[in-house]
């Protein structure tokens, strides 16, 4: 989905707020992490508590990411923008294109982020980074979710995650963890609408863990709990990944996802590949 | 869902001990480095002792020289006096055969108020030193680990 698409005034805000001070390159390369696939600062599928792009306290930064998963029978392209500000709050845009290869269907979502800065440092505090988030979606295409059994087709997802790197961990290497609780009510992102007939326990866990091969080179895990409101069998999403930090201006992302049964369909594995420019 | 739980209680289980252990070993490095050195080598010997030290110092030195960033806190520096304290620092720090006596690095500090910005700047001047001595990537990290807990005894003091 071209940037073009992403409202004006958004962006227009973006970039009066990089001219006041974005040469942002405060944090080590690839400490930041990369946008996730709701467009907030993390792995690939889950929020991690870094803010996304290279801001420090002192700075700004602004980022864009687009990504496309392709599994069997569906594809996903998701675009985002975010802005750090002053690595204290993160600020997010996406949009969501959800392609339903066999009926020829495509479902289209956006969604507004924010994520606050509680407490703690990625690389240099002995306690864990722990941020505060929130992901506020809204279904453009309710029908089929309406159809399925979803109780709306807005949605607003909190989450609480923390991260930490430790340094030369695993013999010389650097390892990260982030485990992030979400509370949501979210079928499929909320590509599938929000809540149903069976909602039950709302809080979800995900997990990431990665290693770092070298500067550049990042390979990782991820899990991420998910709710079965409207009683389709809706499966935990796991993904391998690797991701690329040239420089800090861009990275590319690597992974190979299971997203397990989506609405009723089994099987759907694929890839998933992801850039993201850092201003 | 089980494995799920299982590994999460894993991740944190390393998450909360690793800090712990990190503090311990540093504390007290000096103490037992000798024994440590009969067993398995020190990090300083894994770097390459004092060759590798002094390349890495030399380097950073010339690279500090250059960079407009983090200059003006160096520029009433005493090149020779910085060197020989961060040489005897870096190789107590790395478990060698040295005894730091010099000035706690809050002293140091104290009173430039360095960001974190400028303080982020200079440890990628730090590494860029440590490539440029070959010092290879495990053991950047090793010694990068023992140097980050001080930065809150660096940064806006």
């Amino acid at each position: 989905m071209p940037m073009n698409k992403i409202s004006p005034l958004l962006y227009g805000c973006f970039l009066a707020l990089c001219s006041a001070n974005c040469s942002a390159e405060g944090k080590i390369l690839a400490t930041p992490g990369v946008s996730q696939i709701e467009g907030s600062g993390g792995g690939g599928i889950v929020p991690w508590a870094q803010l996304a792009g290279y801001a420090t306290e002192e700075s700004i930064s602004v980022s864009a990411a687009c990504s496309r998963v392709t599994v069997k029978d569906f594809s996903l392209d998701s675009c985002a923008v975010q802005a750090n500000l002053y690595d204290t709050i993160e600020l997010s845009y996406a949009k969501q294109s959800f392609e339903v290869t066999p009926l020829k269907l495509n479902l289209k979502q956006n969604i507004i982020g924010a994520k606050i800065n509680l407490f703690g440092d990625l690389v240099y505090s002995t306690m864990p980074q722990v941020s505060l988030g929130i992901q506020s979606k809204r279904l453009k295409t309710s029908d089929v979710a309406f159809s399925l059994g979803a109780k709306k087709d807005t949605g607003t997802d909190v989450y609480i995650a923390a991260s930490k790197l430790h340094l030369g961990f695993i013999n010389g290497y650097n390892w990260l963890w982030n485990v992030t609780a979400r509370h949501t009510k979210s079928n499929q992102l909320g590509l599938l609408g929000f809540g149903g007939a069976h909602e039950k326990k709302k809080i979800q866990l995900e997990v990431s863990s990665a290693i770092l091969l070298n500067r550049h080179l990042a390979l990782g895990v991820e899990f991420r709990q998910k709710p079965d409101n409207l009683n389709l069998g809706e499966d935990h999403w796991k993904d391998i990944f690797i991701a690329w930090f040239p420089n800090k201006h861009l990275s590319v992302t690597l992974a190979y996802v299971d997203l397990g049964s989506i609405a009723a369909i089994d099987k759907q594995t694929g890839w998933y590949l992801s850039t993201m420019w850092y201003l | 869902m089980t494995k799920a739980i299982i590994l999460l209680l894993l991740m944190s289980c390393l998450a909360c001990s690793s800090p712990s252990e990190n503090i311990d070993s540093h504390s007290d490095s000096h103490i037992d480095s000798n024994n440590h050195a009969q067993t398995e080598p020190s990090l300083y010997q894994e770097m390459g002792e004092k060759p590798a030290l002094d390349n890495i110092i030399d380097n950073l030195i010339n690279i500090i020289g250059q960079d407009d960033v983090v200059f003006s806190h160096f520029a009433q520096s005493n090149v020779t006096r910085f060197k020989d304290q961060l040489t005897v620092f870096l190789c107590h720090l790395a478990d060698g055969p040295c005894q730091y006596k010099g000035d706690s690095m809050k002293d140091i500090h104290q009173g430039m108020y360095i960001n974190k910005n400028e303080f982020n700047h200079f440890v990628e001047l730090f590494i860029e030193a440590m490539d440029n001595a070959d010092i290879s990537y495990p053991i950047q990290n090793k010694l990068l680990a023992r140097l980050a807990p001080l930065r809150k005894t660096i940064i806006k003091i």
